[in-house]
């Protein structure tokens, strides 16, 4: 009998453990947080799985974010020019912009602009053998030796105006596996035929995206007779009366931007000149695919939120009674308060944690046709807006487990 | 004996449709140090309004409760709820015990609330398991225990931090009656053994037989008080015919 053993050995507390000493052990929130995880893995682990799944979407969607954007604005973000000019009419829009070689002399007579290149834009492709889709590219034409043109890294610039060669950028060279001195054949259409072009590779340089696809840059008069056209043209000796999209101005001093755009507004007649932001910001479709990528991910943050959220609150409305217990036996609210954050972050860290991991290992087996891209600043922002929610969701189920009364051990309730 | 609890004239007043009712009504008791005490009653009698006053879960309308000499409601909100872990030990009616944590875990958390948990702390609540019959079942969770070892675990708890009194709420509501008697005679044995003052709620006057005194309450006051041996044995069995 239970009673029996109790009275043949009962004796009273022993002396040493009267004082207090030092404890062994966790403290009481930490050790109640942990031990709650611990005994209950599977429920924890399918919230942390969530959170990771969260976080997974929300790295994508950064990296998607990063990738279309830096698609569409790496050329004109790496111009080695401070300005871009736009015929005034054409709403800061490059495709609907045209400039004339005119324009270009005029900016040049504005005092500070140390040099203007003219630059248009067309679209080609590149057959790829193997029957493999061909690569679609942005023909960009430029005035040699002038801003527009890329700073190559292989090889060199381009040297005439209308040489049959071309420098290619790093995402050309990589997708296609050519280098400087090979032949590259590309794909236009005058009418409504199809025209192969030979054009020797004379310089690569690092990648210069234009309209989410990789460039190569022709001489201005080469890019006019490459560029898809409604109907066939035969050049003369004479140069042709090349229609440009935009101008690329670099200045004497640089950190005189604003200024000088204001300058050359007034200088030259129907032109507009802005930033390189400013026009990237313009190239269409850019702040319409930045903003709704934005707008997803916050949305997935807030879902994380609302989930995190959520599950801690029905989680803690569901031992309000136990709480309770805790509360009566002498556990002090602060302490059940933090037990519950150190679960929540847990739980939540380690689902980001997680996630991160499951992010990049999928990434790594993605194709580099896929426009995602990781950036430091990116993600870091995105790891830590995802750290934070954890605890904000968790806020309300703290609001709860801070309002359970001791009472209800007892079956009361004020 | 030294007294270890005691309430003078406690009143406990709710309002209810701008009337007042009183659940517990200028009640005066004591408690000595090493007495079990049985509060009797029927339903809404005012006995486990009474036991939240004691244990500093409700404040009082009026009176003055001491525990170890101490007055319970003239501390701040912050040091009841620390002298609570420290001076009393509560049993409850069933599934009072931390789900997550085991049987030895539930008893070495009210030595860690108050900062006790060492070596030979370990070794005595190992030691009170395993006086209450429970050696074999210090690493199950409460779920894999039985209702009556759940309640010896909780007796362990509510004794292992050497509390000036224990407050048992219905402890043998949710057991049958041999595991019932069990452990109020586990109980009362231990109360006597470490000289705790303890104060059990029942409406089953059976389990009287093991108290020294028996406090009987209707409608918040406090009827009577049988401190016969003689007149409790007769109370208890006279409950069983």
């Amino acid at each position: 009998m239970v009673t029996d053993t109790i009275q043949n050995q009962v004796r009273t507390l022993p002396r040493n453990i009267k004082k207090r000493r030092v404890q062994i052990g966790l403290p009481v929130s930490i050790h109640l947080a942990l031990k709650e995880i611990w005994r209950n893995k599977g429920r924890f682990f399918l919230i942390s799985s969530v959170v990771a799944l969260i976080t997974l979407l929300v790295l994508f969607i950064a990296g998607l974010t990063e990738g279309l954007g830096q698609g569409n604005r790496e050329y004109i973000e790496n111009l080695n020019a401070q300005l871009v000019v736009y015929q005034d009419k054409a709403d800061l829009s490059i495709p609907t912009s045209r400039m004339s070689l005119a324009t270009v002399r005029q900016l040049r007579q504005v005092e500070g602009v140390e040099a203007v290149g003219a630059v248009a834009f067309s679209n080609v492709s590149i057959p790829l053998p193997g029957g493999k889709p061909p690569l679609k590219i942005s023909l960009i034409g430029v005035l040699p030796g002038e801003p527009g043109e890329p700073v190559v890294n292989q090889g060199q610039g381009l040297r005439s105006k209308r040489a049959d060669e071309t420098v290619i950028d790093a995402g050309v060279a990589q997708r296609t596996g050519l280098k400087v001195g090979d032949v590259l054949t590309v794909r236009s259409t005058v009418g409504s035929k199809e025209q192969l072009y030979d054009l020797r590779i004379v310089g690569i340089a690092p990648s210069s995206q234009y309209f989410i696809a990789p460039s190569i840059f022709v001489p201005y008069i080469t890019w006019d007779k490459v560029r898809p056209q409604p109907l066939a043209t035969s050049q003369t000796g004479e140069d042709p009366d090349v229609s440009f999209n935009v101008a690329a101005v670099r200045l004497n001093n640089t950190a005189d931007a604003k200024a000088m755009s204001k300058t050359i507004n007034n200088s030259v007649k129907e032109i507009i000149a802005v930033d390189l932001q400013t026009a990237y910001e313009n190239t269409p479709g850019y702040s319409a695919q930045q903003s709704t990528l934005g707008l997803m991910r916050i949305f997935t943050l807030l879902i994380g939120l609302l989930v995190i959220g959520g599950f801690f609150r029905i989680q803690t409305m569901q031992k309000v009674a136990q709480i309770g217990v805790l509360k009566a036996i002498g556990t002090s609210s602060a302490s059940i308060a933090f037990s519950s954050i150190v679960q929540i972050f847990s739980v939540n860290s380690f689902g980001v944690v997680f996630g991160a991991l499951l992010t990049f290992g999928l990434a790594l087996g993605l194709p580099s046709a896929v426009p995602i891209r990781f950036v430091g600043s990116a993600i870091a922002s995105s790891l830590i807006a995802l750290l934070v929610i954890g605890p904000i969701g968790g806020l309300a189920s703290i609001q709860v487990l801070l309002k359970a009364e001791p009472l209800r051990a007892l079956g009361l309730a004020s | 004996m030294a007294i270890a609890l005691e309430t003078q004239v406690v009143t406990k007043q709710y309002e209810n449709a701008g009337q007042a009712i009183r659940a517990v009504d200028e009640v005066s008791v004591n408690v000595k140090a090493g007495e079990f005490v049985a509060l009797i009653g029927p339903s809404g009698s005012g006995k486990t309004t009474l036991l939240a006053l004691l244990a500093g879960l409700l404040r009082p309308t009026g009176g003055n409760i001491f525990i170890d000499g101490s007055p319970l409601w003239q501390m701040s909100d912050k040091d009841r709820t620390q002298f609570r872990g420290e001076k009393i030990g509560f049993i409850f009616q069933s599934s009072n015990l931390v789900p997550y944590l085991s049987a030895l875990e539930n008893v070495e958390l009210m030595l860690k609330l108050n900062g006790r948990l060492d070596k030979s702390g370990r070794e005595w609540a190992k030691e009170l398991l395993d006086q209450l019959g429970l050696k074999d079942r210090m690493g199950n969770l409460p779920s894999q225990m039985s209702g009556g070892q759940q309640q010896r675990v909780a007796i362990a708890r509510a004794l292992v931090h050497e509390p000036a009194v224990v407050l048992a709420d219905e402890p043998t509501a949710s057991l049958d009656t041999e595991r019932a008697y069990q452990v109020v005679q586990t109980l009362a044995t231990l109360i006597h053994a470490q000289n705790r003052a303890g104060i059990m709620v029942t409406h089953d006057l059976r389990m009287t037989r093991w108290v020294d005194k028996v406090i009987r309450m209707t409608d918040g006051k406090v009827a009577q008080i049988i401190e016969s041996k003689g007149e409790i044995e007769a109370y208890s069995r006279g409950s069983e015919h």
